[in-house]
């Protein structure tokens, strides 16, 4: 006598997965993510896909100038995505790093402005402009972990909040530090004398930019893994009261933690207006902040597994516009490409974690 | 036609959760009319077995027969309509609503709700069994003991005719106990079936027909209660022979280590948790703790340990080995610490308080000692021979100390690591919260017989339990907390079970008379029913 009704799917935790499985799954999600897109790549535009993909490339690594455009992105995501990481393990959900990025773009900015024309030497003023987006940066990261720590307010929607002040007070400086006159954009600072601007290093345009990051990125998951702070934030994230239990300052260290957080972002608005843009905007920190939690999130705030993901995702991005501009394919097209591939890592995640049971699979068991 | 003796008849029922195998092949009967104990350490697959009949898993292999006939259990509702009725041992009852509003809820009546008919219903299973339940009273307004009346009266009003309880004694002192087990009589002389899960040995002998024995989701075996043992029925448990005593020497010296005076603790809504709690804690001595569960064993254990705030007038002096005295009350932990008082807790709440889940072996045991040395990188070396002394001391069973988190580890090794660290610290005043709890009885003994070491060792050691036998055999002296207050503080070697109890829900110890009723409670209902 056989049981009858058998339900279907089963879903249940694994225990855990050998490394090079997992990555596996990953390969085959982006693998079928590129095959679904070259479905919709078909449907949409006639093209073939695969020299649509061939061109994507091209728009990323095509020209040394190119590489290096990806290479400057790709830094900037990556100093976020480190400054969120000790937030994050602590389980603070900094969404604020765009308003962190944009104060410290402001702080940066102000002391291009007033300290160009000051005879500094060009060192000095890049330590000043650093020094001054850390500590804007530093202040704004603060000010949410001091609510936290006092009185419990929620800190996704603080940080949040604290974006807007951000963007509004940067719309504030525009008219002040307008240039040329009329323009309500700030302009090019320094385009002359190139006072405070990243010069090339080691031969390379964004030289500096790299070995900044990359110091960070080390240093960060050194600070997380190995120091007896890092090892209060995973305390602190995991449970308050076993923190409390073991004599750790839990106010000390969430608004500590978040003050780093504040300031590394903060930094990264030093790298934007020093090393990339040269000029601040509304638009400056341009959505990375949000883009940084994803990647954060992926790299499971492992800092040195967070350079493949910015890879990853800044080659994305731009490999999307390109193929854009090149086949006259709307925003969009590009926009629902890059969501799809997005879509299947992240849903990777799931088959990673949970193992799928058939019921024809039981009952061939049951046969044994 | 030998079926029809049998109310369920379970056969070769196998359940696995992923690798695990928490029912093997088990072949189990349960006869009308009987109760029968389902006896097994944690993690032998009592619950797993149960669970398959109440409909809340589905059996992998293996066919259950109900009344002799296949059944198909697929939901608790099948359970239901085949009049089985379980007893979780996490009521499952909705505090804003009364108990004859939690009767009927989820019955599906098509009709408006007629209360005036269930209260009639409930009134006379009430009387026929001996309950005491009031229809219209909240349950957040009832004690544990009366929310675990109102759960059998629910399943019996639905219709049950086989009734399941798991672990219904743990959380009720040894009077209501008596009465759980008074109504659990009747029961079956009104032909009903019971199966009750527990594994307190001393239950068993004294309530059940026949044991059914389960060892990691194997059966074992059964046997009828009147021609066994507790000795028996702990080896069989367990699989091989297992000393049941506990010694309980007399330290050399006993020496006032910790006293507290007026300790009085208020929660958030200003309801008082502690009362003017007030006992001293010797070196070389382990003070029991007694009382219903929430009685303020929490809070009593955390203001020692400086993570709840005391009343004003509330009053903790340390004693150091030399005489000195320490006013500990108002410091926070760290301040504990930097005065240098080795001050241990095994907190109940192993992973919200003791432990981090998500961390290794030798990440948890570096929670107290991380501080050590003035770099700020973490010693590496210190935390890894300390985790390996812990595993090898205690016999910790883990693949590894140094990748798996802890969360992965059975409770039993959970339990090892975090007693283990909090006695490596060398404490002079050792506090464990259920230190025990969810332990197999090997573990248990481990643990007692840790703790009384620590306590020949000249350590102040607290242990707030909930076993009362156990806390007979293994104090020195027991203060009895009841609702916040100190019922009275007695002797561990001259005190009864039964003198406890009554201190547990009555403040103050109780007269002679009232020693001896309790030990009668139970007759007048048993031959109320049988006449």
């Amino acid at each position: 006598m056989s049981i009858k009704r058998e339900p279907f799917v089963r879903i249940s935790k694994r225990d855990g997965m050998a490394r090079w499985k997992s990555w596996l799954i990953r390969l085959i999600a982006v693998v079928v993510s590129l095959m679904i897109n070259a479905i919709i790549i078909y449907a949409i535009s006639g093209l073939n896909p695969l020299l649509v993909y061939k061109e994507m490339f091209e728009g990323v690594f095509g020209t040394t100038r190119r590489m290096w455009a990806w290479i400057r992105d790709m830094m900037l995501l990556l100093c976020i995505a480190v400054g969120l990481a000790p937030a994050f393990k602590m389980r603070f959900w900094n969404i604020g790093a765009e308003g962190q990025i944009l104060v410290g773009g402001i702080g940066a900015a102000a002391c291009m402005i007033y300290l160009g024309s000051a005879g500094l030497p060009n060192w000095l003023l890049l330590v000043i402009m650093a020094a001054a987006s850390l500590i804007a940066g530093a202040i704004w990261g603060m000010i949410p972990a001091v609510f936290k720590a006092q009185w419990n307010t929620n800190e996704t929607l603080f940080t949040l909040m604290m974006n807007y002040i951000a963007i509004q007070l940067t719309s504030f400086f525009i008219p002040i530090w307008e240039h040329p006159a009329g323009s309500n954009t700030v302009g090019t600072i320094n385009s002359v004398s190139k006072a405070g601007w990243f010069s090339p290093m080691f031969g390379q345009m964004y030289g500096l930019n790299v070995l900044i990051v990359v110091l960070l990125t080390i240093a960060m998951y050194i600070y997380l893994k190995y120091s007896k702070h890092g090892y209060e934030i995973g305390v602190v994230g995991e449970s308050e009261n076993t923190a409390r239990y073991a004599a750790i300052n839990v106010k000390k260290v969430v608004i500590r933690s978040m003050t780093l957080s504040g300031a590394i972002c903060g930094l990264a608005g030093f790298l934007a207006v020093a090393g990339a843009d040269h000029t601040i905007s509304t638009d400056t920190s341009g959505g990375r902040g949000f883009i940084a939690i994803i990647v954060a999130w992926l790299a499971k705030f492992n800092t040195l597994v967070m350079v493949l993901i910015a890879a990853m995702i800044v080659f994305l991005d731009k490999g999307a516009i390109a193929i854009a501009s090149k086949f006259q394919l709307s925003n969009d097209v590009s926009n629902i490409l890059t969501g799809v591939i997005l879509f299947f890592i992240l849903g990777s995640e799931f088959f990673i974690n949970y193992k799928l049971k058939f019921g024809f699979v039981h009952k061939e068991e049951k046969a044994k | 036609m030998k079926h029809l003796e049998y109310a369920i008849e379970l056969r070769n029922i196998t359940k696995r959760f992923g690798k695990v195998v928490a029912n093997h092949n088990i072949n189990l009967g349960l006869k009308k009319g009987e109760i029968l104990s389902l006896l097994g350490e944690n993690g032998s697959g009592k619950t797993t077995l149960m669970n398959m009949l109440s409909g809340i898993y589905y059996p992998d292999e293996g066919e259950i027969f109900v009344d002799g006939k296949l059944a198909e259990i697929r939901s608790p509702k099948d359970a239901f309509d085949l009049h089985i009725g379980m007893i979780h041992q996490h009521f499952k009852l909705v505090d804003v609503l009364t108990a004859a509003e939690n009767i009927i809820l989820g019955l599906n009546e098509k009709t408006v709700v007629d209360l005036k008919g269930v209260r009639k219903a409930v009134r006379e299973i009430c009387d026929r069994y001996g309950f005491v339940v009031e229809p219209d009273k909240k349950v957040y307004d009832m004690s544990v003991s009366e929310k675990q009346t109102l759960e059998i009266v629910k399943v019996l009003y639905r219709g049950a005719d086989i009734l399941i309880l798991d672990e219904p004694t743990a959380v009720l002192t040894p009077q209501e106990t008596r009465k759980l087990f008074a109504v659990m009589r009747n029961m079956r002389a009104d032909g009903k079936s019971i199966v009750i899960i527990t594994h307190k040995l001393h239950e068993v002998m004294e309530i059940s027909d026949r044991v059914a024995v389960l060892r990691k989701g194997e059966y074992i075996g059964d046997i009828p209660t009147s021609e066994t043992n507790p000795q028996q029925l702990t080896d069989m448990m367990v699989g091989r022979a297992v000393r049941l005593n506990i010694d309980r020497p007399q330290a050399d010296e006993v020496t006032e280590r910790l006293r507290v005076e007026h300790l009085t603790v208020t929660d958030i809504e200003g309801v008082k948790k502690l009362d003017d709690v007030s006992f001293t804690a010797n070196a070389g001595e382990i003070l029991g703790i007694a009382g219903i569960a929430g009685s303020g064993q929490k809070e009593l254990l955390e203001a020692i340990a400086g993570l709840q705030q005391a009343a004003p007038e509330s009053k903790i002096t340390y004693i150091e080995p030399d005489g000195k005295e320490l006013l500990m009350n108002g410091m926070k932990p760290i301040e504990i610490i930097k005065k240098g008082i080795l001050l241990s807790f095994v907190p109940e709440d192993r992973f919200g308080m003791g432990l981090v889940g998500g961390m290794t072996i030798t990440q948890n045991v570096m929670l107290r000692s991380y501080r050590r040395g003035k770099s700020p990188l973490l010693d590496q070396q210190f935390p890894k021979k300390l985790a390996e002394k812990i595993v090898n001391d205690l016999e910790v069973v883990t693949p590894d100390i140094n990748r798996i988190p802890l969360r992965r580890l059975s409770g039993g090794n959970v339990q090892k690591v975090l007693v283990g660290r909090e006695i490596e610290q060398s404490p002079t005043v050792l506090m464990t919260a259920y230190a025990v709890r969810g332990l197999d009885i090997n573990t248990s003994y481990t643990i007692y017989n840790l703790l009384t070491e620590q306590k020949m060792k000249g350590v102040a050691v607290i242990y707030v339990g909930e076993d009362l036998d156990v806390l007979l055999e293994l104090c020195d002296r027991i203060l009895v907390l009841c609702a916040g207050k100190v019922s009275g503080i007695v002797d561990g070697r001259a005190t009864t079970k039964e003198e406890v109890g009554l201190m547990m829900t009555h403040l103050g110890k109780p007269s002679e008379q009232e020693l001896r009723e309790s030990e009668q409670t139970d007759a007048p209902v048993h031959e109320e029913v049988k006449a």
